[in-house]
């Protein structure tokens, strides 16, 4: 690392941290080029996200409504649909570009509000790790890690009903517990640091030492995390979905997989309606993991040096 | 810590669990928005007296608290209330279903155990190896791969197109003796291979990296500078303490399977807790949803309570935890 060698002006004890922070990242980056999963995961995904983004502009809305659409019904795969058409005569490529960016928006936020939940409640919780907050917090994660997450989002979405929104909720809500104790074991660990206490002695709070001092150290974890989080997140809308408790006002690839098996593609042999999403959502989740991995690596250099 | 006081610890912790269940069950029923009888009436098209009728069937013109009372009683006799469609009593309900799912996520945990953490052990001691490289990315798709597809895939394949499975349910009907036990496995075979598919990468995953862990301790390196054979460093002095996180995690993920199995009776419409809920989402069937999240969580939170005192005999370290 070349870090050493600026001469640093001293602007400001922030500026002083953030170029530290910055050296980090670029280090970080280079030793995450060299894990060929990460970079193979990284390219895939940043494949899909264009997709989920650029491609539903080029869509004519009316294309993919079951009401306007006006191809062949079930028609299989030919050069003018390359994935076939649907029961209502919609393309099922079209279907696929637009399900990406519903499947990688419910994704990327039902993780974030994993990580927000998750986050706050497992830094709390490691911060006064053994006092009475702790151990009450505690006790919240743990209920939520055994309860059976699949049960509790059927009964949630049931009663608060199957929306785009709901369903991102219900996901974030039945998933933070195992970031939330990842987060409290690195916490208890990061706070019996010399500099907590250094910090402390000059009169630093709760609140600073929590978000300046414990979140920065946690955060390297938490990102990993998150980015595991994301495929998760896929995968249990598509069990949703295919439960029947999807979001109802949107496509999604699990959306797809779901009117396919509902309208009997599995006796009829309707292969190319069924396949698509299934291998889309496999090669998504898969890359989300391989790039949680590698993050893993690079970010805990314990890993690393095997 | 003694023994007896850790059993007794994790006891009363499962035991506020169940309670902390039961309390959400309560409230998620009644105080979320979505007001159950509401969504009920408007699918239904119910009129204003059948509603008010319905509500007080169920109890909720009364007060919360003592609504409240009468629920702990009643769910704590066994009494989970009557389903909305046919009439009949949840609790005898879901114990009609219990068989094929015990039946299905048994074999399924025992199989995807196994099998999975055969090949960690394999993968994990002989790391890089061809057998690692393709187990561990194999186990990684297997992991991507929603089991709900995986199963309709089998579906399409081995049952539409080349015909060799029932497509669905628990048996033919009409059989006796053993051709009734071969037509029963015969149904069982692709929700089961689906299962177990969909979990064994897991814990494949898992003890691979455990294996690597405990090769790089300092233990292992004496037992060898002490001259014991290549196998017995593996059978005697890896494999048990790799053993030990994936234990946890076998009764971690029951709860996960448990939910595997949900979707995959739905697809494979398999007769049991998991074709049940289906049926009762469907219908908005609100008390059978209700028991069949409280059993199964109880199931789930006894699995742990499980795990935990066994787990505490296997590794004494952890009860000074």
């Amino acid at each position: 690392m070349a870090t050493g060698e600026h001469a640093r002006e001293l602007r400001s004890p922030r500026a002083l941290v953030w170029q530290r922070r910055r050296d980090t990242a670029v280090a970080h980056w280079a030793t995450f080029r060299r894990n060929p999963q990460g970079m193979v995961g990284l390219a895939v995904l940043t494949f899909f996200v264009l997709v989920a983004v650029i491609g539903p502009l080029f869509i004519d809305p009316a294309s993919i409504e079951p009401a306007t659409a006006d191809g062949p019904l079930l028609a299989p795969p030919s050069l003018e649909y390359p994935m076939g058409t649907d029961n209502y005569g919609r393309s099922v490529l079209l279907l696929m570009v637009q399900g990406a960016r519903i499947s990688l928006l419910v994704g990327f936020t039902a993780a974030f509000g994993t990580m927000l939940i998750g986050s706050s409640i497992g830094i709390t919780a490691g911060y006064f790790g053994g006092t009475r907050v702790d151990s009450m917090l505690n006790g919240v994660t743990n209920w939520f890690l055994v309860l059976p997450w699949i049960a509790l989002a059927i009964a949630l979405t049931s009663v608060i009903g199957p929306t785009l929104v709901n369903v991102i909720i219900v996901i974030a809500i039945t998933s933070w517990a195992s970031t939330a104790r990842v987060v409290r074991s690195q916490a208890l660990s990061v706070k019996e640091r010399p500099f907590i206490e250094r910090s402390r002695a000059l009169g630093a709070g709760h609140l600073h030492l929590i978000t300046r001092h414990v979140l920065p150290s946690v955060f390297p974890i938490l990102f990993a995390n998150a980015v595991l989080m994301i495929a998760l997140a896929i995968l249990s809308e598509t069990t949703l979905s295919i439960l029947g408790l999807g979001p109802a006002n949107a496509i999604s690839w699990g959306r797809i997989i779901d009117d396919s098996f509902s309208a009997g593609a599995l006796s009829a042999g309707w292969w190319w309606w069924l396949i698509p999403p299934g291998v889309a959502i496999m090669f998504v989740t898969l890359s989300f993991t391989m790039v949680g991995f590698a993050l893993d690596e690079v970010l805990s250099p314990r890993l690393r040096t095997r | 810590m003694g023994a007896r006081r850790y059993v007794f610890r994790k006891v009363i912790q499962a035991i506020a669990t169940l309670a902390f269940v039961l309390t959400f069950n309560f409230f998620l029923f009644r105080v979320l928005p979505g007001d159950p009888v509401g969504l009920l009436a408007r699918s239904q098209r119910l009129s204003e007296a059948d509603v008010a009728a319905l509500q007080e069937q169920l109890g909720l013109d009364q007060p919360l608290g003592s609504q409240y009372v009468t629920y702990v009683r009643e769910t704590l006799t066994g009494n989970l209330g009557v389903s909305l469609r046919t009439a009949r009593e949840v609790t005898s309900t879901i114990w009609s279903r219990v068989w094929p799912t015990v039946l299905l996520v048994g074999l399924g945990t025992l199989l995807s155990t196994v099998i999975g953490i055969w090949i960690g052990i394999k993968g994990g001691w002989r790391r890089g190896s061809a057998f690692d490289t393709t187990t561990l990315y194999g186990s990684l798709a297997l992991y991507s791969i929603p089991e709900g597809w995986l199963g309709m895939l089998l579906l399409l394949v081995l049952s539409g197109m080349l015909g060799l499975f029932p497509a669905g349910g628990y048996e033919s009907g009409g059989e006796t003796g053993v051709a009734r036990l071969v037509d029963v496995l015969n149904h069982l075979f692709l929700p089961l291979l689906t299962l177990t598919l969909g979990y064994l990468g897991q814990y494949a995953i898992i003890m691979r990296s455990s294996m690597i862990d405990v090769t790089h301790e300092d233990f292992v390196m004496s037992a060898r500078a002490k001259g014991v054979p290549e196998y017995q460093v593996r059978r005697r002095h890896v494999v048990p303490n790799a053993f030990l996180p994936t234990f946890t995690l076998i009764f971690l993920n029951f709860g996960f399977v448990l939910g595997g199995a949900i979707v995959v009776e739905a697809v494979f419409s398999w007769p049991g807790l998991g074709l049940l809920t289906y049926e009762a989402i469907n219908q908005l069937d609100y008390p059978v949803i209700q028991g069949v999240f409280l059993l199964s969580s109880a199931a789930v939170i006894a699995f742990n309570l499980a795990a935990d005192i066994t787990y505490g005999y296997l590794d004494p370290r952890v009860r000074e935890a």
